[in-house]
């Protein structure tokens, strides 16, 4: 029996093991995919030329700087949207509604998560596009900002989900220790619980993040695709072109091998390097506070 | 998107079809079933659709399947020897040639109908006529206001398709340069670049400041044509029409071609043969496209 036993678990060990381990391999295989395909670029593409404003392919003009920086201006403006909603309704959710709201409202949130970014995309051209144009007197409503906001509502459901779990996991105990000291409620969820599971919250906002700067539909429909460095006052009004919007759409008709093929894959490279930074300085601010936390504690 | 998914589930629905009628014909062994594989570009994916679907309703014992991707994506699967017929709304390059010759391969070329490119605008913009140069200037961006070229003092937003549409490289080449091979002149930097024709279609019929272009087949009601003159005779406004792009008239339309690997013999053959006939050239006009008037037959 017991050899047995041990066989069977030995073997179960393994493949979860296995399982783990492979993540790792993946994202190594990954890595090692789009440094093969992209980093020849910067041989075959002289260094000046990536850096020029335009971006025109197929004359050979491949400017990154419009691409990056239109990706950087609508992900920030998507995250400043998606923050204060998506933790406001976590805090709700979790701290403040009553039992039977509670029940009502994480479905329907996670309902909003499971929306197809195309339908939402489809949402942004009826809807907001027109709007936008009417309301603040733009020429077209195809800008930086009606993408950043459709971002915003994609992310708002992983924030949401993701920060309510972490309030969750805060014990019961502080809370109620909390009110006992005569705190208010209010004063309770942000002196304590929020302090409390604020590496959960970071995990929350990193994830919304990354969910943002990965999103390709949505903003390739809304955003006008006009690769045009975002310089002005009131660039965030005005098309801009996203590095992911850039990827798909000529991607399906480059040749494999060409330099243009070499640049896309470069720019797959500086999309993997920025949300790897994203994690790293999200790891970094969350190890730091618990570090703070022990301190206090002891 | 919504073109794509229409000619996916169309294809779906032909294949399917297809293999209905094959099964339904199972018990009579004496009909040879001859398969088809036709791909190429998106702006005659619905043209090559509905001449496959009348082709094989004369021909039961035919299968012909149709996809898109574009010209370069229908070019490249002919040269690499995996599909017979590939669509085209550009020229094949010396360089295809080339690869295709590689490849133990001659290239055909057979012309199947004409496109012109429509430019459109809201239907509020009272501009009615432009001349060639000066909607060259409109998307180079030396004209960036809708009263200088006589409309109303508005911003002109500039739509185009995605730099991977063989309507994109037209343009380019035939409005923004016009014609010259020295020009390297390309779109102005804060030119609009939508991946579908319905994109730009709806953001022109909601936007007064837009102007935009597309292949004459799928332009709709719900947006207004501008008449264009051309280099040689810049007074004379012509709007797009079939008779006005076969008599020449009409400055930008194309060709738009079907390319074999091999000089075609038998099924392919009568189905290329079948395309130039008037009876294939009605279905050209019933799309919105331009036929290609050889033998114009009398009215």
């Amino acid at each position: 029996m017991k050899p047995k036993r041990a066989v069977g678990d030995g073997i179960i060990s393994a493949v979860i093991k296995i399982c783990g381990y492979s993540s790792i391999l993946f994202v190594a295989l990954i890595l090692f995919f789009l440094m093969r395909e992209g980093l020849p670029a910067l041989w075959d593409v002289k260094p000046s030329s990536l850096i020029q404003p335009r971006w025109y392919p197929i004359e050979g003009y491949f400017g990154l700087l419009p691409l990056v920086m239109g990706t950087l201006m609508v992900t920030l403006t998507a995250t400043l949207i998606a923050l204060p909603f998506g933790l406001g309704t976590a805090i709700f959710i979790s701290e403040i509604a009553p039992n039977w709201v509670k029940v009502v409202l994480k479905p329907i949130i996670e309902i909003l998560a499971g929306i197809p970014s195309v339908v939402l995309g489809f949402i942004g051209i009826l809807v907001m596009v027109p709007l936008l144009r009417k309301f603040l007197d733009l020429p077209t409503g195809l800008t930086a900002f009606t993408g950043a906001v459709l971002l915003g509502l994609i992310s708002i459901p992983t924030i949401v989900s993701v920060a309510e779990e972490a309030l969750n996991t805060v014990p019961a105990g502080y809370r109620q220790a909390g009110l006992a000291l005569g705190a208010t409620r209010w004063q309770t969820i942000w002196g304590i619980t929020i302090p409390a599971a604020r590496s959960g919250i970071l995990t929350a906002v990193m994830l919304g993040i990354g969910r943002s700067l990965g999103e390709t539909m949505a903003v390739m429909m809304v955003t006008g695709n006009a690769a045009v460095i975002p310089a002005q006052w009131d660039s965030l009004f005005r098309p801009v072109r996203t590095m992911t919007a850039t990827i798909a759409s000529e991607m399906g008709e480059v040749a494999t091998g060409s330099v243009h093929y070499e640049v896309l894959f470069l720019i797959g490279i500086i999309l993997f390097l920025l949300s790897l930074a994203v994690n790293i300085a999200a790891s970094a601010i969350s190890t730091r506070q618990r570090k703070r936390a022990d301190r206090i504690l002891s | 998107m919504r073109k794509f998914l229409t000619s996916l589930l169309l294809c779906c629905l032909l294949l399917q079809s297809c293999t209905a009628d094959q099964n339904a014909s199972s018990g009579s062994p004496a009909i040879t079933s001859y398969y088809l594989e036709n791909k190429g570009s998106d702006t005659i994916v619905n043209l090559a659709l509905a001449w496959a679907e009348a082709y094989q309703k004369i021909h039961p014992e035919v299968r012909i399947s149709v996809s898109g991707g574009g010209s370069g994506t229908g070019l490249t699967a002919l040269i690499n020897g995996s599909i017979p017929l590939a669509n085209a709304s550009r020229q094949i390059k010396a360089e295809e040639i080339e690869a295709a010759r590689a490849n133990g391969l001659d290239p055909q070329e057979f012309i199947i109908a004409r496109d012109a490119i429509a430019v459109i605008v809201n239907p509020e913009n009272p501009v009615r006529q432009l001349s060639l140069e000066q909607l060259s200037a409109i998307y180079r961006g030396e004209i960036t206001n809708w009263s200088e070229v006589g409309g109303e003092d508005r911003p002109i937003v500039r739509l185009s398709r995605e730099t991977n549409s063989g309507t994109h490289v037209f343009f380019l080449e035939e409005v923004v340069r016009l014609g010259s091979k020295v020009d390297k002149t390309i779109f102005s930097a804060d030119t609009l670049l939508l991946p579908s024709s319905e994109g730009i279609i709806s953001e022109v019929r909601d936007n007064p400041n837009a102007i935009g272009y597309d292949g004459l087949g799928y332009v709709t009601d719900e947006v207004k044509m501008v008449a264009l003159s051309s280099l040689e005779t810049p007074d004379e406004f012509v709007l797009p029409s079939i008779d006005t792009v076969n008599d020449g008239t009409y400055s930008i339309s194309r060709n738009l071609y079907m390319y074999t690997g091999n000089p075609p013999s038998g099924e392919l053959k009568a189905y290329l043969t079948w395309i130039t006939s008037a009876e294939a050239q009605q279905i050209v006009t019933s799309l919105g496209f331009v036929p290609i008037i050889i033998p114009e037959p009398a009215k």
